[in-house]
């Protein structure tokens, strides 16, 4: 007799499958990295900015460049899911469908986190960018803003798959959705880049956004998975 | 069928939307600052509030079709998703066209023209959801989709109304709000009570017309069902 | 005014070519049920 797994134990072992996979497709990673980069020095060449003018423009442009980043990343990992038809032993397995989302988030915001990582950098030397505020907001509205992109872009990755052109579905769901928190995250990011404003408003709303959609996403998630 | 109520409830919307018209374009007087083109208010106004009607039925009707899986609900969530995005359209292309010869722009970021757009695009991407499903429409998936979309123009609205400060806000009054003449109030009342019937007409004619579908549906289910056999 | 003629006719446009859309898309409801019947009939 076996008893249903627990939330902590589907938590970590999803996780931690998720993650190996991801290590072990290193082309995935690559190409992901490779489209971030593009994106970087397409948006860095086609504004030629000042100093001051890409302090204040900076925070638009590289949520705009992590977001399409991020959308290439998410269509990548739910892809994988339906080649190895993994959704249907996810729908018939006796884990709880919540630790399964949960999960799946936690493993898609590493996987941003990185892109990101390895994309502000390369913002910052092509810009020459500079912070005039406290640079640990910065991390802050990072880890909010991805958050916030990586949760509603799992749940609708979900709902797309379940699409024809799916690719394009995503992305058709995911952008009027997260317009506000890509205004918030990048008030907070230019606030604190000009040093102008504060970017505390911005952040608290960012954390409400992010979870109210935590919530919401993990209330539903069971619902959409199972939809016939 | 209740067509004999439907039609007496047609005419009765022409008439009012006649008498709307004829309010609008003739029978109030024409606005002192603005002129003949804040005349536009009194269609521009009603389509609102009957978006401001419908999209929240969606909503409401959404989290009620995940509740009890009723059929009837998601007919009542198609149809007034599509009713209030017909009226949003027309919100959004009156707006400016008002806009620009009485406050010289097209467009600005504020609350309520970009809480107006992104409830456009979420749900233009409802009805494209429930388009490109597979094997139809997945009335599930697209009540989730609802959910999401309405609590997130919430967010927009504060997103705006706190975030985006940096630019002088025109403000949008209701209209024509110094000394309102009585007149004026007449032909906004009016057109309020055409445009709501309208939207009750069109929420209603595309509810059965969902209805309908739906027994076809389920006939070809059955006639698929009793082939096997 | 041009700008108030082009609001109306753009709003009754939109609504007129809705309720063709609805229309349109009864005839096809039931040119289907029509179909049913045939086949139901045979």
């Amino acid at each position: 007799m076996t008893l249903a797994p627990s939330f902590a134990s589907t938590l970590r072992n999803t996780l931690t499958k998720d993650l190996r996979l991801e290590w072990r497709s290193k082309d995935a990673i690559n190409s992901m990295l490779f489209f971030a980069l593009l994106v970087v020095v397409i948006f860095s060449f086609s504004f030629d900015l000042t100093a001051e003018e890409s302090r204040r423009i900076a925070g638009g442009l590289i949520w705009v460049a992590l977001l399409f980043a991020a959308v290439v990343a998410l269509n990548q990992t739910w892809a994988r899911e339906l080649r190895n038809q993994v959704l249907d032993a996810y729908r018939i397995a006796p884990s709880p469908l919540e630790a399964l989302f949960f999960a799946k988030v936690l493993g898609n915001f590493i996987f941003v986190s990185v892109l990101e990582l390895l994309i502000t950098p390369l913002f910052i030397v092509f810009y020459n960018l500079r912070s005039i505020g406290p640079s640990y907001e910065l991390i802050i509205v990072s880890i909010l803003g991805n958050w916030a992109l990586v949760v509603n872009g799992t749940f609708f990755g979900a709902i797309s798959i379940r699409t024809r052109s799916r690719e394009v579905m995503l992305p058709l769901l995911l952008f009027p959705i997260s317009i506000p928190a890509i205004l918030a995250m990048v008030s907070a990011t230019t606030a604190t880049l000009t040093g102008e404003g504060s970017a505390y408003l911005p952040l608290v709303f960012l954390a409400v956004y992010d979870l109210v959609f935590t919530i919401l996403g993990l209330f539903l998630f069971q619902t959409v998975l199972q939809a016939e | 069928m209740s067509s004999k109520l439907f039609t007496a409830f047609a005419l009765m919307t022409l008439v009012l939307l006649s008498w709307g018209l004829y309010e609008a374009m003739i029978g109030a007087p024409t606005e002192a600052t603005m002129g003949a083109v804040q005349r536009i208010f009194y269609y521009h106004v009603p389509c609102a509030w009957v978006m401001f009607l419908c999209f929240p039925a969606n909503f409401l009707a959404s989290i009620a079709y995940l509740a009890k899986r009723n059929a009837a609900m998601d007919a009542f969530a198609v149809s007034t998703a599509e009713v209030g995005l017909v009226f949003c359209t027309i919100v959004l292309l009156t707006g400016p066209i008002w806009g620009k010869p009485v406050w010289g722009i097209w467009w600005t970021w504020d609350a309520r023209l970009t809480s107006t757009l992104v409830l456009w695009l979420i749900y233009v991407s409802y009805l494209m959801l429930r388009k490109f499903s597979i094997g139809g429409p997945n009335p599930v998936l697209a009540a989730s989709l609802a959910i999401f979309g309405c609590i997130d123009a919430v967010f927009v609205w504060g997103a705006i109304r706190w975030f985006r400060t940096q630019h002088p806000q025109p403000v949008f009054g209701g209209g024509a709000n110094s000394g309102i003449d009585p007149r004026m109030m007449h032909a906004f009342f009016v057109n309020m009570a055409a445009f709501t019937a309208l939207g009750i007409l069109l929420v209603w004619l595309r509810y059965t017309l969902e209805r309908v579908h739906q027994r076809v549906e389920e006939a070809h289910a059955m006639k698929a069902l009793g082939g096997a056999q | 005014m041009r700008f108030l003629y082009a609001a109306y006719l753009i709003t009754w446009g939109v609504i007129i070519a809705y309720i063709i859309t609805v229309l349109m898309g009864f005839k096809k409801v039931s040119d289907e049920m029509k179909d049913l019947e045939k086949d139901k009939r045979l």
